[in-house]
């Protein structure tokens, strides 16, 4: 029996994709399962291993986890990556909360129609450029240190590289006008464990595709008509 | 200067009130301020006091605090809330962030357009009642005790409390199908400080109304 954290997902980033990135960060080796038939979905949710019959589901330490933020969580501080004390906890989930709203604009993004994507593409950018991306230059220019919490590598910053490299992916030069935070991309990115997982042959995903998009819908029978924010 | 948590959201539930439940259960009186105007949120952006633009707002021990995840997590692991252990504190998150889903769909509720409000209230009791009840019923029926985690009192049993309540305002006569729940109900009602906060004249806001919508429209309007 392997004691590898075990995930349950598609073989696309989506909701996913965070928890890989952390593992990774965190040194951590996992096994994957990928979902490809409703049939396979089925049989998951039919055996009880899906608390709230969704993915993402973890198996790590004996227990089936699911909700991505708990997962996390654990992960997180299970592997010191969670901060000194309460404190510098709370900076970090405030941090990771703000993250995650940017992300969540670019998860939905794969299952819009060609017109509702140009305007959320335009929707992600002006959002990272605007509420979200200031707030960590001014972190990070504000203390000076490499990373955003405490002077130690955390959650955080793993979830922060991840937003900016996403962003990126949709208007490639949108770091132009942050310079704190492009010396933090090439910093982290250097890191180890981080600039392993972002060789080829790592198990980060790409961009999702249309194939993607086509099996969530046929596993999950839903996801048909998303409309953007 | 108080050293009382201070929130600042609207005066109703929303987002805010998951917050002023567990710093009630958890026994902590606190202030708050209630947005009115834009004008009071623009300033509120412009001196610098909401990290993304964005409320809830709670400025406790020194920090001013957003997103209410960080809040809640910050609250419970003050107030030993949180379960005893990473493995308790796992469970406890799963079962707030399940939770959590469900309380969504009951907050976009009176913000749906009128012939939609049909179908997502019917979303909302199929959910309870097929996804969320019975994994709660289940759990207590499994370990025979009283509290979600650990035999302890903590935000997994808050936060539970609340949504039981809230759905049933919604969906009355929902726990007719879970036992352990009604009396998981009851016990909770019965605490001290729970018990206080169900009380008229405490910090607990009522159901939104027309004038509640209105208000969040018009503070936030672009």
């Amino acid at each position: 029996m392997s004691t590898k954290p075990k995930l349950y997902y598609f073989d696309g980033r989506g909701k996913m994709e965070s928890i890989r990135w952390l593992l990774a960060a965190a040194g951590v080796e996992f096994e994957e399962e990928f979902l490809e038939t409703r049939d396979q979905y089925e049989k998951l949710l039919q055996g009880g291993s899906l608390l709230f019959q969704q993915v993402p589901m973890v198996e790590m330490d004996g227990m089936r986890m699911v909700q991505t933020r708990a997962i996390l969580s654990y992960i997180a501080a299970k592997y010191n990556l969670y901060g000194k004390d309460l404190k510098e906890r709370a900076l970090i989930d405030m941090y990771v909360g703000g993250t995650d709203d940017l992300m969540g604009f670019i998860l939905m993004f794969p299952f819009l129609s060609a017109e509702d994507k140009e305007k959320q593409r335009a929707l992600i950018v002006q959002k990272a450029t605007s509420r979200y991306f200031p707030v960590y230059e001014k972190v990070l220019e504000d203390h000076g240190q490499d990373f955003l919490v405490g002077n130690n590598f955390s959650w955080a910053d793993v979830h922060l590289l991840e937003a900016i490299l996403m962003v990126e992916e949709k208007k490639s030069d949108v770091l132009s006008g942050f310079p704190q935070l492009q010396a933090f991309k090439a910093k982290i990115s250097s890191i180890p464990a981080i600039k392993k997982f972002l060789e080829p042959g790592s198990q980060r995903k790409p961009v999702p595709d249309d194939k993607y998009v086509e099996t969530v819908r046929k596993v999950l029978r839903m996801y048909y008509d998303v409309k953007a924010n | 200067m108080s050293g009382k948590p201070r929130l600042t959201y609207l005066n109703g539930r929303g987002r805010m009130e998951p917050i002023r439940w567990l710093l009630a259960a958890a026994g902590v009186e606190f202030e708050e301020v209630y947005l009115e105007t834009k004008e009071q949120y623009e300033k509120l952006i412009k001196d610098g006091f909401l990290l993304f633009q964005q409320v809830p707002l709670v400025e406790i021990d020194g920090m001013k605090l957003v997103q209410t995840r960080a809040i809640m997590s910050y609250i419970a692991g003050k107030y030993n809330l949180y379960g005893k252990d990473l493995k308790e504190r796992a469970l406890i998150d799963m079962y707030v962030e399940g939770i959590s889903d469900l309380m969504q769909m009951i907050l976009m509720f009176p913000f749906s357009p009128p012939d939609a409000k049909e179908k997502n209230l019917e979303s909302i009791k199929e959910r309870a009642t097929n996804r969320y009840f019975p994994v709660f019923e289940k759990v207590l029926k499994q370990h025979g005790q009283d509290f979600l985690v650990g035999n302890k009192f903590s935000w997994a049993d808050v936060q539970l409390m609340e949504a039981i309540l809230a759905v049933e305002e919604k969906v009355p006569g929902v726990l007719s199908g879970f036992p352990q729940l009604q009396v998981f109900k009851t016990k909770m009602s019965n605490m001290p400080t729970i018990k206080k906060f169900l009380q008229p004249g405490s910090p607990r806001k009522p159901p939104p109304d027309a004038l509640y919508v209105e208000t969040v429209l018009k503070v936030f309007k672009k």
